[in-house]
This record gives C-alpha cells, sequence and structure tokens, in this order.
C-alpha cells in the first residue's frame, strides 16, 4: 500500500497558513497571490465560493480527458472481449444469430464503457488531488478546524519556487490576513 | 464574486427583450406566410398529379414541425414542474412556439382527405380478410381515429394557449401566483402530453404500418421530438443574440444548458432507438420485424446507417466538449445538423411505407416543407411580436439572468 499513498516533498517547513476573515477577503486576496506569480497553493473554504477558482487562476481540470479516454477504452475492450468469445474462442449459434452479432454485444459494451468511465472519474479525481493521504501537515493548526465551520484560508507551500519565509507572511498579512502561522512539516523527528 | 448583472427588483426593462418596431424580425411573418404560399401553391401544382406522393410528403412535414411543437411544450412544462431557474429566459420562445399548435391542428385537416391513401387499415373492408387487422379494428377505424385527433388537438390547444396566456398576462401584473399556479398544473400537463402524443404517434406514424407491434414507439417519438426542440432553441436563442434582440439577456451560460441538453437527448434518442431495434431483432418475430426489415433493405439501409452515425455518432462527439455548447457558432452548427437528422428520422419512420423499393425524393417533399414550415414560423413570428421575448416580470427572471454553470 506505501506505493498508492502521496508523499509530500520534504523540508523544513511546509509552508505558511493565513485566516481571512470573510469570503471577500479570500477572494480578493487569492487574486493578489495569484498575480504575485505564485503556484504551489491553495485556498480552503467551508463552502463552495462562486468564481473563486478564477480568482485562483486554476487551470481546467484535465479530469474530462482522463473519462473519455478510460470509457472509450472500456467500450473498446467490452467489444473485443465479446467478439473474441464468441467468434474466436468459443463460437456458438445462439438463436440463430451469426456468431459476430454485434446488436447484441452492444449493452455490454455500454456499461463497460460506463464502468470504465466512472472509474475514470473517481480514481482519476484521486490521482489529481495526491489522495489517499493519510496526514496532512496542515492539520497540525489549531485554527484550521474551523475550515469546515466559519473561517477561509490560503495556504502556500514552502517548495513553491517564489516562497520567502520572511517575505510572503508579510504579503498575506498586507491583504488583510489574521493568523499567519508557518507550519513545520509535520515529520517527527 | 461577481458583480451582479442587474438591480433583482427591476431584472430587465421591456425595451431590452422586445423585438423593436424597425428590426427585421418583423418581415418574418410575411415571409413565412410567403413560404407558405409558395408551398401551398407547389402542393397545389404538383400533388393533383400524385395525390398519394401528396399526402405522405404532408405528412412527414406536418409530422416534424408538430413534433417540435409538442417538443417545447414539455420544455415549458417540465421547467415549470421542477422549478428550474436557467431556462425562464428561453421560456417566452418556447411558448411562442407552442402556442402554433392549434395551427398544427389546422394543418393536419388535409390529410384527412388521403386517409385511405396513407393508412390501409381506413380501406373499407381492408380488415375483413386479415386476422391481425379485425383483431386490432376496435382500435383502428375510422371514426375512433377521427375522435383520437380531435382529443389530442384538444387537449393540446388547451394546455398551450392557457400556459401563453397566463405566462403572458404576468408580463403585465407581475403576479405571483401565476407561477405558483402554473407550477402546480404542471405535473398533470405533463401526464396527458405523455399519452396524448403517445397515441398520436401510434395513430399517425406507427399506424402506416398496421400489423406491427412496437410498445415503444411512443417514447422513440417523444425522444426525437424534444431533440428537435432543443435544437430548433438552440438555434433561435443564438440567433435572438446575433439579431441584437437578447444579446443582453442570452448568455454563454444559457447556450451551454442548452448544449448540455442536446447532448444528452441525443444520447436519449439513440438509447431508445437502439432499444426498439434491439428487442425486435433478438426475439425475431414476424409481426415486429416487417417494420424494420423495409428499412434495412435497398437505399433504406443507407438512411438507417446514415441516423446511427448522424442523428447519434457524429453529434455525440462534436458535443461532447465544454467550448462547442458555449459558442454561438458550434452550436448553431449542432442545432441544425440535429434539426436536419430529425426530419430525415420522420421521413426514414414514413416514406418506406410509399417507396417500399427504396428512396425516392420528391419535389412535393419540399412543396409541403415550404407549406407547412411556412405557417409554422408565420405563427410562431407573429407571437414573438405581440409580447417580450423573455416572461419579463416571472419572480425568478433575476435568478435566470445571473444563472452560472459551476
Amino acid at each position: 500500500m506505501a506505493l498508492l499513498v502521496n508523499q509530500l516533498p520534504t523540508g523544513p517547513h511546509y509552508g505558511i497558513l493565513a485566516e481571512f476573515a470573510t469570503p471577500a477577503d479570500l477572494y480578493h486576496a487569492c487574486e493578489r497571490v495569484r498575480d504575485a506569480g505564485f503556484t504551489r497553493w491553495d485556498a480552503h473554504t467551508p463552502f463552495p465560493v462562486h468564481g473563486l477558482e478564477g480568482a485562483m487562476g486554476l487551470r481546467r481540470s484535465p479530469l474530462p480527458w482522463i473519462v473519455l479516454v478510460m470509457g472509450l477504452g472500456g467500450a473498446a475492450l467490452g467489444f473485443l472481449l465479446q467478439w473474441w468469445v464468441h467468434t474466436v474462442a468459443y463460437p456458438l449459434v445462439i438463436s440463430g444469430k451469426p456468431y459476430n452479432a454485434w446488436p447484441a454485444f452492444i449493452p455490454i459494451t455500454f456499461e463497460v464503457a460506463i464502468l470504465f468511465a466512472s472509474l475514470g472519474a473517481v480514481f482519476g479525481m484521486f490521482g489529481l488531488n495526491r489522495l489517499p493521504m493519510h496526514h496532512h501537515p496542515l492539520f497540525q493548526s489549531r485554527v484550521f478546524e474551523r475550515v469546515t465551520d466559519d473561517a477561509f484560508f490560503i495556504s502556500i507551500e514552502s517548495w513553491d519556487p517564489r516562497f520567502d519565509s520572511a517575505a510572503t507572511p508579510k504579503l498575506l498579512e498586507s491583504l488583510g490576513a489574521r493568523n499567519v502561522e508557518l507550519l513545520g512539516s509535520g515529520v517527527r523527528s | 464574486m461577481q458583480e451582479p448583472r442587474s438591480d433583482p427588483l427591476v431584472a430587465l426593462r421591456p425595451e431590452q427583450a422586445t423585438i423593436p418596431p424597425a428590426h427585421p424580425w418583423n418581415r418574418l411573418p410575411a415571409l413565412g406566410a410567403g413560404c407558405a404560399l409558395l408551398g401551398a401553391l407547389g402542393c397545389a401544382i404538383l400533388g393533383a398529379a400524385n395525390p398519394k406522393q401528396f399526402f405522405f410528403s404532408w405528412l412527414v412535414s406536418f409530422l416534424f414541425f408538430l413534433s417540435l411543437a409538442l417538443g417545447a411544450l414539455f420544455f415549458v412544462l417540465i421547467q415549470y414542474a421542477s422549478q428550474g431557474g436557467w431556462g425562464i429566459v428561453l421560456r417566452r420562445i418556447g411558448e411562442t412556439i407552442f402556442a402554433t399548435l392549434p395551427v398544427m391542428a389546422a394543418l393536419f385537416l388535409p390529410l384527412l382527405l388521403g386517409l385511405r391513401d396513407l393508412y390501409s387499415w381506413s380501406i373499407p373492408g381492408a380488415a375483413e380478410h386479415d386476422a391481425l387487422l379485425h383483431w386490432k379494428e376496435p382500435f383502428l377505424n375510422v371514426p375512433f381515429f377521427l375522435i383520437r385527433a380531435a382529443i389530442y388537438f384538444g387537449c393540446w390547444s388547451v394546455i398551450a394557449l392557457f400556459y401563453y396566456r397566463l405566462s403572458r398576462g404576468q408580463d403585465a401584473t407581475g403576479d405571483p401566483a401565476v407561477s405558483a399556479r402554473l407550477r402546480r398544473l404542471a405535473g398533470p400537463a405533463i401526464i396527458v402530453l405523455a399519452l396524448t402524443q403517445t397515441f398520436a404517434s401510434f395513430d399517425w406514424i406507427m399506424s402506416l404500418t398496421p400489423h406491427w407491434y412496437s410498445t415503444m414507439f411512443g417514447v422513440y417519438f417523444f425522444a426525437g421530438s424534444f431533440v428537435g426542440f432543443i435544437a430548433l432553441l438552440s438555434v433561435v436563442a443564438a440567433a435572438t443574440r446575433r439579431a441584437g434582440l437578447l444579446d443582453t439577456v442570452v448568455s454563454a451560460e444559457h447556450l451551454h444548458d442548452l448544449g448540455k441538453f442536446l447532448f444528452a437527448f441525443t444520447a436519449f434518442w439513440a438509447y431508445i432507438a437502439f432499444s426498439q431495434f434491439f428487442l425486435v431483432w433478438y426475439a425475431n418475430l414476424p409481426e415486429e420485424t416487417i417494420w424494420f426489415k423495409a428499412r434495412l433493405e435497398g437505399s433504406w439501409k443507407a438512411v438507417s446507417i446514415l441516423l446511427m452515425a448522424g442523428h447519434f455518432g457524429a453529434p455525440f462527439l462534436f458535443l461532447m466538449g465544454r467550448a462547442v455548447k458555449r459558442r454561438e457558432s458550434t452550436l448553431v452548427l449542432g442545432g441544425v445538423w440535429l434539426l436536419a437528422m430529425h426530419f430525415v428520422d420522420l421521413y426514414w419512420q414514413v416514406m418506406p411505407t410509399l417507396h417500399a423499393d427504396g428512396v425516392r425524393p420528391s419535389a412535393l417533399d419540399v412543396a409541403a416543407f415550404l407549406a407547412v414550415g411556412g405557417c409554422f414560423v408565420a405563427a410562431a413570428s407573429w407571437l414573438m411580436r405581440r409580447q417580450a421575448l423573455v416572461p419579463l416580470r416571472d419572480p425568478r427572471l433575476a435568478e435566470s439572468l445571473a444563472f452560472e454553470n459551476a
């Protein structure tokens, strides 16, 4: 299982966590962090904030392509499996139909396509989100517990090329952050 | 976090959503009437020599435009029943399209002159030496056929005019109780529509092959009609933007949702079409296979393959992407293509009864299309001029205007 569990880069610090009072503060702070050129960072809110992906400058997820490839692959696999069984491996006359009775293969082709597409969607989402991850350094913060309640956060990771352990907290404070924390890597020594 | 597009109390000024006096769209009713006259003239001249072809051509075009109007009725009813917010800016276009249903009733009348040319069961004595027709005679007889047609058009006209009138009246009063009332009635109206539309498709299309059995045909006709209407709505919605009529009202977000509907119901149509074929093909019973046998022989087989590839394969792949649904030009391309395919679908359902030996396009097909289509366009565009193109004072208009896909 160790192979399937994602690990963060190692270093003395995980990064910085900054709390904002309102969704609007967070939204405008995200715009500034985006414009400052940070790439390894995230925003955390208790509910979806419309348009935040634009303020963060997120690109569209590649997930639809994963789903498409998996769906087409599933359809091909489902069809070829039946074609091979019915014409090559074990040809049998069933209700007077030809061996390669392709209309009969369509329902299973369709089902396998749906199965693979949905597995692609779920596990593709896991992969892109780097899940499963047993623990995350953000959980060290007591303030962060309110992320599912009433608090709004920006976290910037220390391996971002623009990260500076002195200047980055100042930037976030200038954007209206309160409770700016420098978090350790979370690795017990 | 976007800036609100408008103050919710004054969601939309009437001049943002009405056809101004000198706008080219004011000429659409006259244009439609001109096409109708031209088509009627063509039908009269060519049809006198070949009445049988005329009745079949007229039936195909009648079914095409009728199905668009019925699709519009279903769209508006389902929007009310589900309390959908996004589609309110598009509802009035749907309302003006289904309010043409009384006109469709008038366009049905010419077919009554050709019942014996169209429907072999209506020829006197047809059931005498035919066990299956004899068995079906309590349903398939001319008086009951006429009574049923009257019931269908009665139900459709009452529902259509009631919804159109009340929604239009709300533009003046802004009374939110109107929305609540139409919402409560939408559920029962959908049931009435589903039953009448199903039986109408049995009567007017299935009974062309009176020996045939298919329990799925009603859903098949519905699936086609809804794809057709969403395709038409996509084209009209994009056209209103292009014509500078609803360019501040209908946004890429609304087009995106229309594209999703178009994509989903293209897949639904294929699902139903294949299911109908699949069960018949597998069971291989003569009273079920006759219909498909006629359509898998000669040049009709090419049309069958065209429908598989063109009514499903190509548009399914084309409409899959996000940008395609949000861009006017690509959505219109998909819409026009699917409208054409919907026509081919109905042509393929009706015409093999007349031309069993293969596809035989006729000038009467064009004349009938112009005649019926001209009346449809004239009526719908005349109704569009009577009031705003958007339900101006629907209580949830602001929500629809500000709609965004997540």
